[in-house]
């Protein structure tokens, strides 16, 4: 992949043709982490640093709109020493502009110009798709040699893509996948972690070095890292993970432990939602079991508060001696409480004319998680233990 | 914008009618008056005179001369005129045959046949002088009025120059020399006669600086120009401490100044100050006229014998004589002959100086006071002192220092009408920092020449053309049979010939041909799927019709292309019409107006205008009037346009378009089928003749496999080339070789190949299990949609069973979102949570495929 990627940018800048092709891959599997290797090696070579190469690059997420990419490629090529103080005009005489920049040169004299567009399926919603129909026609014109590279996560690209400006792009697709098996995670756990032979401190970069060594044979450190690459082969998760752990390390603790490792997993994988359950007070908690009951009851169907205040009203009743019986108002602000915490969601948009009561709801909790969340919770009363396993446990 | 619209001209006979025409009911005239309303003015144009003529390009009036006037009997005035062509409207190949540099003011006697010479006689603008010279013989360096004054040296028939014919040339002659007495006569005779010749210069003065705002601004800009090169050379002349300059000149000079501005301030609104000076400047004008009589037909004619009535006409001989003195410089002056220039850049730059002198002068006397009169003899003395050394300036400085004013100049000028004489006097100051107007020469000395009439507006940016910076290597030219072979296979290698669309081609042809013979309009459109040649067939129609025309098989036509992709706005295509047509930059709403006005009234000279509207479904509007528009004006009678108008889709007319938009259109219909799989090898070994890099049977192959799926030719020749590459991959170790079967399978595979399987297979193992999960909850619930609770119920389940870790939420969330970026899932907005609604984007067929694989 990457040899054809660099041999496709050679021939534009050594030949002068013209070509248009996309990098697809899951995020995280090194898309421009490969153009810009690709663009390194290709700085190397004589001839190619001699024919300058400008490359705009055009990240999909700040262009918007095609007004502000043509904007920004003429500012990028700066041809607007050319336009002068001229303020920009409109969006119209822009492309006009550029098109005709593009048009004026020919294979053989004109810079070859490599366009890279980020998020490239974001340009494909702008409007008509100008920008990218006059970009591949370019490319597969003789004009100005262009080489238009697109990178994007989306698999079903190019059915995004207009009929005509399909027909122009040339079809050459680079498809990365993170095909490595997990001997190879393994190792690039290794090489992230290692220190450089260039370290400052030659002894500590040895004993971390060894450390590191030793901690990929281990198997708690392997099975952590098993866990993660059974959840994604994403190289950036990796990243996220030894961050955390290396963060543990201090002077008193000078090498990463297999401890270290585990905690760091174990934060990484932590349910969120369930850990704003931890937090609850032990009526918002009730309230939270009585919605779990209600859900099991009507199987999934919306609930609104009032119908949540009488299920908690039944288990008081039923335990009155151990529960202290609070106001409806006090219910309600709890209720409240959860409604912001989004742990429940309305259904609908809240208006003015409904009564809060009757406000249908929806509970943003597995019934695993509340009972996960319950174990973990500190001084739970028994019998609001007992009632959440099961709604019948006053028989 | 356009002022002759809003004075409204008025047409009346001069005169009684000559002769009349019984049978026909016609009536010849000998002179019509042209009154406009808002400056109370009127002019008279005698047969004989030559006169301006609108043009399709406001800038560009065509220049003829008046041979005869009459009434038809419809009441319509005609005039039958003799044409003179600019060099602008000779075709570009032609242009070679003249061999030498030809100024802007340099016109063609037109005996090309087939123009119209009975033209409307409202088209009239102006009258103007027309001189014959000998070949030979240079231009004449002083001119009064560039707008004015033109010159013939040889006629043009359409296919050569020709010198003219003595017969032609006395003729020409004797048509200047008899208007140059009659208005000598006229204005000794009757100085306050409204009809006077007198009067109509003032008149045609006035207009030429007002009328058509195009001229007006030009006039404008040259004004700004000539004053810029002229302030510069003085700054250069003070800089340089030339010997001529005394301090009493440059004390003059600052005298000068205000009322220089004042100068300007009549060129800006001689329309607004006419009614308070009109009586002023008509006493003026004669001598004014006078001295561009003298100057223009007799050079030699000695300033004193100009009868000098009064004070005023006393400045005028004085100018006159200034100029006099001027042209002597320019012979004596060595450095002209010494520096190699051409002919046009050292003739224009002295020739924007001086009509803008006389300008002054006219403009600046009505405003001096009768004490002052004096004075300003002495000021135009002091001009011409000035003025000598300036041209010795300009000598030295020579390079193209032409006229070219910079947009902050006019700024500045603008600025300093209402301003005080001292403010003005500072700001004329400022004038003489000639920086920015020296940059803006330098950048395209050339064009600028050329294209002087043109350019109205004289902001640089707008006409800077852009580049891309030119390559420090040279292209590598291709080395081996594979690169050569991939180089024809791009699809930007235009063939030859077009393979497989002969028919079509015949078609399109005949039709713009027949069309282009008749003089008439007519639409045609072209529908096919994308890749099948439509624009490619209709670029190489219009290649060889020009090819034709330039043989002088075909009547000469104007070609223009649009392409509704490269719009922005459907309503753009009249902004790009407009400026192919005429080189007008206007907004869309005035394009459309002009562009109707121009297609609805016949235009004498017109050409046959070919329009290529390509992608034609994008021009469709709510109102679809740009459709409507475009279709109309063919079915005018004088448009002379043809439109080839391309689309994909072959029911477009039926199925966008309105009923009396798809009825302009017309029938005249022409699809292109998509390509046969015997088509496209056709035309992939075209293009490969002679290299021999394919074997024959992968071509059929890759044609065989398009063919089959859309017949898009782009797409065969891609994967022709990318063949070529994987070949010359694979050919490394081995002696080079040629593109087999193999190389083009894998060519295919790796772009027709579903990249969701793969993408599957590579996906991490909670991914796969969270799919099988997926696919478990379609099966129990019988519908392809599920909430990713229930997923993740089923997820845990197969997790227990798989013996693995069971996710947690979050964790089968971050699942769901990264499957959802790459498409394979189709997710809702992620704040629903667990009651998030998923599909798969694939079949449950392709994804369990993948899956039992491993």
């Amino acid at each position: 992949q990457p040899r054809h990627l660099l041999e496709l940018l050679r021939r534009t800048t050594v030949h002068g043709e013209s070509n248009s092709a996309l990098v697809i891959g899951p995020r995280g599997s090194g898309k421009t982490t490969l153009l810009n290797h690709v663009l390194k090696d290709l700085k190397e070579m004589k001839q190619v640093r001699e024919n300058l190469l400008e490359k705009p690059f055009l990240p999909g997420l700040l262009q918007t709109n095609d007004k502000v990419a043509l904007k920004e490629i003429t500012r990028q090529l700066q041809l607007e020493n050319v336009v002068g103080d001229k303020v920009f005009g409109s969006f119209a005489e822009n492309l006009a502009f550029l098109l005709e920049a593009l048009r004026k040169g020919n294979r053989t004299s004109s810079c070859p110009i490599l366009f890279v567009l980020d998020e490239f399926d974001l340009f494909v919603h702008h409007k008509n798709q100008t920008l990218l129909y006059n970009l591949f026609d370019i490319s597969q014109s003789a004009q100005t040699p262009v080489t238009v590279i697109g990178l994007t996560c989306r698999q079903d690209i190019l059915e995004l893509l207009e009929k005509r400006v399909k027909s122009r792009f040339s079809h050459r697709q680079i498809y990365l996948m993170n095909s490595f098996d997990f001997k190879q995670y393994i190792k690039i756990f290794k090489k992230q972690l290692s220190l450089p032979a260039e370290f400052p401190d030659e002894s500590f970069a040895q004993k971390w070095n060894n450390n590191v060594q030793h901690l990929s044979e281990d198997k708690t450190v392997q099975d952590v890292l098993q866990k993660l690459f059974h959840h994604s082969k994403d190289l950036r998760s990796l990243h996220l993970l030894l961050m955390l752990a290396v963060s543990a390390v201090t002077v008193h603790h000078p090498l990463l432990t297999a401890a270290d490792l585990q905690e760091a997993s174990r934060q990484h994988s932590t349910d969120s939602k369930a850990n704003i359950v931890h937090g609850l007070s032990v009526l918002e908690i009730c309230l939270i079991i009585a919605m779990k009951h209600l859900n099991e009851v009507y199987d999934g169907e919306p609930f609104n508060f009032q119908m949540v205040y009488n299920e908690f009203q039944k288990f008081i009743q039923r335990k009155a001696h151990s529960m202290y019986n609070f106001e409806k108002p006090v219910v309600m602000k709890a209720f409240e409480h959860l409604l912001q915490l989004e742990l429940v969601q309305p259904l609908e948009r809240p208006s003015a004319r409904a009564q809060r009561e009757f406000l249908l709801l929806r509970l943003l909790l597995d019934s695993s998680q509340i009972m996960e969340a319950l174990q973990l919770y500190p001084n739970c009363p028994t019998d609001v233990k007992q009632w959440a396993a099961s709604s019948l446990s006053w028989l | 914008m356009n002022t002759r619209q809003q004075s409204k001209l008025i047409y009346s006979w001069y005169g009684k009618p000559l002769g009349s025409d019984r049978k026909l009911r016609t009536s010849q005239y000998k002179g019509i008056l042209i009154t406009s309303e808002s400056s109370k003015t009127e002019t008279c144009i005698q047969l004989g005179d030559f006169i301006l003529v609108e043009g399709t390009n406001a800038d560009q009036p065509y220049v003829a001369q008046l041979v005869d006037l009459y009434e038809d009997g419809a009441q319509h005035k005609r005039a039958v005129v003799q044409w003179f062509c600019r060099l602008e409207e000779i075709p570009q190949n032609k242009r070679k045959l003249l061999k030498r540099e030809i100024s802007a003011q340099e016109v063609f006697f037109d005996q090309v046949l087939g123009y119209d010479t009975d033209i409307a006689a409202e088209t009239i603008i102006k009258s103007i002088m027309v001189i014959p010279l000998h070949l030979g013989e240079e231009l004449p360096v002083i001119t009064l009025n560039k707008e004015q004054t033109f010159y013939v040296k040889q006629s043009w028939d359409g296919k050569c120059f020709k010198v003219l014919s003595p017969d032609t040339f006395s003729k020409l002659k004797e048509a200047n020399k008899t208007r140059g007495v009659i208005t000598n006569s006229s204005k000794a005779s009757i100085p306050s006669d409204i009809l006077t010749p007198v009067k109509k210069e003032t008149e045609s003065v006035v207009r030429s600086a007002t009328k058509p705002k195009k001229i007006d601004m030009e006039i404008e800009s040259k004004h700004s120009s000539s004053k810029s090169s002229l302030s510069k050379e003085r700054h250069s002349q003070r800089v340089a401490n030339n010997d001529i300059k005394t301090p009493t000149a440059r004390k003059k000079l600052e005298l000068n100044s205000p009322t220089r501005s004042k100068g300007r301030l009549l060129g800006y609104e001689v329309l607004g100050l006419l009614d308070d000076v009109c009586d002023a400047i008509a006493p003026l004008e004669p001598s004014a006229t006078k001295r561009k009589v003298k100057f223009t037909s007799d050079i030699l004619g000695s300033p004193p014998k100009i009868p000098c009535s009064n004070d005023k006409s006393k400045s005028t001989s004085q100018s006159a004589e200034h100029c006099q003195t001027f042209s002597d410089t320019i012979q004596l002056s060595p450095y002209t002959k010494v520096k190699d220039f051409s002919d046009k850049d050292k003739n224009l730059p002295e020739k924007d100086n001086i009509p803008s002198l006389g300008g002054y002068q006219c403009n600046q006397s009505p405003v001096l006071t009768p004490r002052s009169r004096r004075t300003c003899v002495q000021k135009t003395s002091a001009l011409i002192a000035e003025q000598i050394s300036m041209l010795d300036q300009e000598d030295f400085l020579s390079d193209s220092d032409s006229s070219y004013s910079s947009s902050s100049e006019e700024e500045e000028d603008d600025d300093d009408v209402p301003c005080t004489p001292e403010k003005k006097t500072k700001s004329s100051r400022i004038f003489s920092t000639p920086k920015s107007s020296r940059k803006s020469a330098v950048h395209t000395p050339a064009k600028t020449l050329r294209k002087t009439p043109l350019k109205g507006t004289p902001r640089t940016p707008r006409n800077a053309t852009p580049e891309i910076p030119r390559r420090i290597q040279v292209a590598q030219e291709p080395a081996s049979v594979l690169e050569e072979a991939r180089l024809r296979l791009h699809v930007s290698a235009i063939p030859e010939s077009l393979p497989c669309r002969e028919e079509e081609f015949q078609d399109i042809y005949n039709f713009v041909e027949s069309k282009l013979i008749d003089g008439t309009g007519g639409c045609m459109y072209i529908s096919g799927v994308p890749g099948t040649g439509k624009t490619a067939t209709v670029h190489e129609v219009i290649r060889c019709l020009q090819q034709a025309a330039e043989n002088d098989e075909l009547p000469p036509f104007q070609f223009v292309e649009i392409n509704g992709m490269k719009l922005t706005d459907p309503h753009q295509a009249y902004v790009q019409i407009l400026e192919f047509l005429t080189g007008q930059k206007v907004t869309a709403t005035h394009a459309a107006v002009l562009l109707a006005k121009l297609f609805s009234t016949p235009g004498p000279k017109r050409k046959t205008t070919v329009l290529i509207v390509d992608e034609l479904d994008l021009l469709w509007t709510r109102k679809q009037n740009v459709m409507y528009n475009l279709f109309d004006w063919p079915t005018q009678r004088h448009s002379k346009l043809i439109i080839l108008a391309i689309a994909n889709t072959m029911d477009l007319p039926e199925r966008i378009m309105m009923n009396r938009v798809a009825s302009r259109l017309g029938l005249t219909r022409m699809s292109f089928q998509p390509y046969t799989y015997k088509q496209l090898q056709q035309i992939v070994s075209s293009r490969l003749k002679g290299v021999k890099a394919f074997e024959e049977d992968a071509v059929q192959l890759v044609s065989r496999k398009v063919a089959a799926l859309s017949g898009d030719a782009r797409r065969c020749l891609d994967i022709c080339r990318r063949a070529t590459e994987i070949c010359e991959f694979a050919r490394q170790k081995r002696t080079p070789e040629m593109v087999r079967m193999a190389h083009v399978t894998e060519a295919i595979d790796e772009m027709f190949s579903s990249p969701y399987v793969n993408a599957i297979r590579n996906a991490s193992l909670h991914e796969q299990i969270f799919l099988k999960a997926i696919l478990a909850e379609f099966r129990r619930a019988g519908v392809e949609e599920a909430t990713v609770q229930q997923i993740h119920h089923h997820h845990v389940a197969l997790c227990r069973m798989e013996g693995l870790q069971s996710p947690t939420v979050s964790e089968t969330m971050a699942i769901c979102s990264r499957l959802g970026a790459c498409r394979l899932l189709l997710v809702e907005a992620s704040n629903k949570y667990l009651h998030m609604r998923v599909r798969l984007n694939l079949s449950q067929d392709d994804v369990m495929y993948a899956l039992r694989e491993e």
